[in-house]
């Protein structure tokens, strides 16, 4: 080779090493834009997408505040539930596993079905239940063979609890699982921890106080999902705890004191409106329903005869029956229609004028002379008759509906019933028949179209003991915030009856102890020593009697036997206390309602006594 | 072509006397070793926090280097010439061993690369990478140049045929990586413009035939990275990440250990392949200016021994190999930083592994070899 070949071989090759050293210079120099591009100029955005992959945040649900009966007794409180969970990434035979575990705890073919649905939705790392409310043994027989099964551990939640049961049922309601329907209706970021709400009764009403507020945690994760560590954290405020005016001791007598029979009971502090007790019979198990009733438990209760699950006390319609009488006497007294003095003639029935129809009393011979007070003591309905076609139906109306009759009490539960104060305008719209004459006089002995509710019924004696102010019903007294122990009270609201001479009240008042402590009263049987009553029986016919048939109970179905009604007040003379008492085919107010009032009122009253009564 | 002894006719690079006697006598540029020692180092430190702080995968990777350099090294004490001589036979036990490759090679990760030998498991196409730019190098410096057509057309077989064997196996990117060691001994020798651009406007036409011959999997690779965010959960996922890495550590990066893409395990391969995202993330713009710093110096030295050897072969060689270096570099950042479709291409010297950072070594062998066995010119 020669040398300046050499040399010009060195050339070409200096000049093509410059070009390449150029072109890496160039190369780089590409890539140094495109990295100051990502870094520098969409720096932001990407510091954005970073931070959505890693931050996740999770919902910290709120404790559900507890509920409490007016003495501090506990009603509804969160006890922790344990469940089986095993979480898959950590166990290395899943079937081997699950086998053994069948060996040390009872796993069927339900749970074994939930398990493997469940795992298919959930991350390898996620815990997956495999028994749910394992009873205090299960829980200590897995402990002692827990070492055997890594990757499986018992887990506790907080599920609501209602230790008084059945005896609460019909007031506090219960929570459930949130259903879809559920869903549309709540602030779905406020609940998006929350597996359960309130379903009826108190717990649904006061649902937003109870649930309180979500908190947040903002956590570390990484590319699987799984939890690195906490950045920030809201704490979760705690839902209020909810104390009522209800009284446990009350709901407990008057669920014993009806025995086998179906109705309801509510008894109000006349000087508020607060729910004292608040009974329907039967009753059901509200814990069942928390954590998912069985198909064959919900079918059960709801082919129940008895029909525990419908709310006697807050939809229960029934005609008030001769319950009505003291609200009779009132509007007519108010009205001048009669004078307290004032004495008509019961001859047994009551013939509207050129028409041979006979009203019949419930006493067939008859009364005799009747002034009101008579009149309400022994339940003339001729009386009543006669004031009825006096007043007319548009009057009766109007006084009754002051009385809130015809309409719902606006009590702090939900789904309440209105009953049916019938008008001729009611009757056009909803029966496109004019209004008959006769028809107001059924409507003056709480009979024919006239239903009303055990509450309203309670609402509206406890009115007539407070002189005329009406209190709206409820079932909450106040509102406590645990851990500020900040009240919130929960005022009561009252309106004024117009009725306006004192007198009027008065004199009703009179006939309505002399109900009880007469001798002729309809109430004798419950007349107490130690306080006066007042109180009205009532009888509901269910079953109506042909005009030449004679109502007799024995060879009547029960059934179709007449609802027995009570309401009554006491003391009279300082009431503390108004009940309604309704049970249904009971027969007569006097006999089956009126001593379950009295147990109720001497258990309020006399709480020392009831229980001497209780040890002996 | 004569050879003084070589005891006599060494030129150490700058001063010829015995002040660097120990460097000399190793054969050992400092330049180059200092400029590699420092990549390895920095490379060190990212591997720890791409590892998740894994000392054994340090350790590993720490005695790995360390083999690399023992490599370089022996490799450096050869003379030019004996490689020279060794060249066509390289090459041909490397076209041997691809055969043997795909006949009975060791299936991994859905390739066939890994030869059994018993002892150890080798992969013909690290020593391949040597190999075609040896010997295009040898090839060419037999005649003048620059070469005739003939000639050229023979080179590109040579070149052609071990790449189609590593694609068929299949490792894209080593294909790619040998296939621009013998196209750089081509452009250094001196091909001319006009065959260069016909070379482009041919590899234009080809591309349909190419994309034809491709497997699903690659085909997917360059469609995703034309519009990764159409499958960002399957094979975007990965380009997507990289991207959030970089572009979240900024200007100055997270922090050494902070970065928060690479630590939760959001970017993939982060130790291996991808793990300039992970020192784009922690150590920012910054961290990267220097690592390109680095690397530049690297290549430099390398083209600066390219021009100073003092014969064809050496020069094509020197020079072919630090363009391939360079190569490495633009792939994997390239692929990194969303420029390129996703490519099997390390980082050199820095991603975790140990199979192409001893052949990277070893190529920096022959260059330290080149630089540090030229004769006294006899000018």
């Amino acid at each position: 080779m020669h040398l300046k070949d050499t040399i010009r071989e060195s050339q070409a090759f200096l000049n093509r090493a410059i070009i390449a050293g150029l072109l890496v210079f160039g190369a780089v120099m590409v890539l140094v834009w495109r990295m100051a591009q990502l870094q520098v100029i969409d720096h932001a955005h990407f510091t954005t997408l970073s931070r959505e992959n890693r931050v996740k945040v999770v919902p910290l649900p709120p404790t559900r505040g507890l509920i409490y009966d007016r003495n501090g007794v506990l009603l509804a409180q969160n006890r922790p539930a344990y469940s089986l969970e095993i979480t898959p990434e950590q166990v290395g035979d899943l079937d081997q596993t699950l086998k053994q575990l069948a060996e040390v705890i009872e796993i069927d073919e339900e749970d074994l079905e939930r398990f493997w649905k469940l795992k298919n939705r959930k991350r390898r790392f996620d815990s997956v239940p495999i028994r749910v409310n394992l009873s205090q043994d299960e829980t200590a027989q897995f402990a002692v063979h827990r070492h055997r099964f890594p990757g499986v551990d018992i887990k506790a939640q907080l599920l609501r609890h209602y230790p008084h049961d059945v005896k609460t049922t019909h007031v506090l309601g219960y929570v459930g699982r949130i259903s879809q329907r559920d869903v549309e209706q709540i602030d779905s970021s406020n609940y998006s921890g929350t597996s359960h709400m309130g379903k009826n009764g108190v717990e649904k009403t006061y649902e937003s106080a109870l649930h309180g507020e979500v908190g947040l945690e903002q956590v570390e994760v990484n590319a699987a999902g799984r939890r690195v560590r906490t950045l920030e954290q809201t704490p979760p405020e705690p839902g209020v705890d909810v104390h009522l005016h209800l009284d446990i001791g009350l709901q407990e007598v008057a669920m014993e004191a009806f025995a086998d029979n179906n109705g309801a009971v509510v008894a109000i502090d006349p000087r508020d409106g607060g729910i004292l007790a608040f009974v329907s019979q039967p009753g059901f198990d509200p814990n069942l329903f928390v954590e998912g009733i069985s198909r064959k438990d919900y079918a059960s209760l709801q082919e129940d005869d008895n029909r525990p699950l419908y709310n006697r006390a807050l939809h229960g319609q029934y005609p008030p029956g001769s319950t009505v009488k003291p609200f009779m006497g009132l509007a007519g007294l108010e009205r001048g229609a009669i004078t307290y003095d004032s004495s008509i003639y019961c001859p047994g029935f009551y013939q509207l004028p050129g028409n041979i129809h006979r009203y019949r009393d419930w006493k067939k011979s008859g009364h005799g002379p009747m002034d009101l007070d008579a009149a309400i003591v022994q339940s003339c309905d001729v009386y009543f008759y006669r004031l009825a076609y006096e007043l007319g139906v548009d009057r009766l109306h109007e006084y009754l509906s002051q009385f809130g009759f015809g309409d719902r009490t606006g009590i702090d539960l939900t789904g309440e019933s209105g009953g049916l104060l019938p008008s001729r305008d009611w009757k056009r719209r909803a029966r496109r028949q004019p209004w008959y004459p006769g028809e107001t006089l059924i409507l003056g002995i709480g009979q024919g179209y006239f239903l009303t509710t055990p509450l309203q019924l309670a609402a509206a004696t406890a009115a007539v003991a407070n002189n005329g102010i009406y209190f709206t019903p409820h079932v909450v007294d106040y509102l406590r915030a645990r851990d500020t122990g900040e009240v919130t009270p929960i005022p009561p609201s009252a309106r004024t009856i117009p009725i306006g001479l004192q007198q009027n009240w008065e004199d009703v008042r009179a006939g309505m102890q002399h109900v009880v402590d007469s001798p002729r009263g309809t109430a004798k049987r419950i007349r107490s020593d130690r306080y006066a009553i007042a109180g009205k029986t009532g009888t509901a016919q269910v079953f109506t009697v042909a005009q030449d048939e004679e109502y007799d109970e024995e060879t009547l179905e029960k059934k179709l036997r007449d609802h027995a009604l009570f309401v009554a007040y006491a003391p009279a003379d300082d009431p503390q206390i108004a009940v309604a008492v309704v049970v249904e085919n009971g027969g007569h107010g006097g006999s089956v309602a009126a001593p379950i009032a009295r147990r109720i009122m001497d258990a309020y009253l006399l709480p020392d006594e009831e229980s001497v009564e209780n040890e002996s | 072509m004569n050879y003084l002894p070589h005891h006599l006719g060494e030129l150490t690079p700058s001063n010829p006397n015995r002040r660097q006697g120990l460097l000399a006598v190793f054969h050992i540029d400092l330049p180059l070793l200092a400029g590699l020692l420092l990549l390895c180092g920095f490379g060190l430190v990212v591997l720890y926090s791409a590892s998740g702080e894994n000392l054994d995968q340090l350790q590993r990777q720490a005695l790995r280097i360390l083999l690399a350099f023992a490599v370089m090294l022996a490799v450096a004490q050869l003379n030019p010439a004996t490689l020279r001589r060794w060249s066509p036979w390289l090459y041909l036990a490397g076209l041997l061993m691809l055969i043997a490759v795909l006949l009975f090679g060791e299936v991994g990760k859905g390739a066939q690369r890994w030869l059994d030998l018993g002892i150890v498991r080798f992969q013909p196409s690290e020593l391949v990478k040597l190999a075609v730019p040896m010997m295009i190098a040898w090839y060419l410096a037999e005649k003048r140049l620059p070469p005739s057509w003939q000639r050229l057309l023979a080179a590109a077989l040579m070149i052609v045929v071990p790449v189609l064997l590593i694609a068929k196996q299949p490792d894209l990117g080593t294909a790619l990586l040998v296939a621009s060691a013998g196209v750089f001994v081509l452009f250094l020798a001196g091909i001319s413009w006009r065959l260069i651009g016909g070379l482009a406007v041919a590899a234009a036409c080809a591309a349909p035939v190419i994309w034809y011959l491709m497997r699903d999997y690659q085909r997917q690779r360059v469609l995703t990275f034309l519009d990764p965010e159409k499958d960002p959960l399957g094979a975007g996922y990965h380009i997507i990440q990289s991207k959030i890495a970089i572009g979240s550590g900024g200007l100055y990066g997270k922090g050494w250990l902070n970065g928060t893409q690479s630590q939760l395990d959001f970017l993939p391969e982060r130790h291996t392949d991808f793990i300039f995202a992970v020192l784009s993330e922690e150590f920012g713009l910054i961290g990267v200016l220097i690592l390109l710093a680095m690397y530049l110096f690297v290549i430099g030295r390398g083209l600066y021994i390219a021009t100073r050897a003092q014969d064809t072969f050496t020069r094509l060689l020197a020079g072919s190999m630090t363009l391939v270096f360079f190569v490495y570099l633009f792939v994997n950042t390239g692929m990194v930083a969303g420029l390129m479709p996703v490519v099997g291409v390390p980082l050199p010297l820095v991603s975790y592994g140990g199979t192409s950072l001893v052949t990277l070594m070893a190529g920096f062998g022959i260059l330290m070899s080149i630089h540090t066995h030229r004769r006294l010119l006899p000018t």
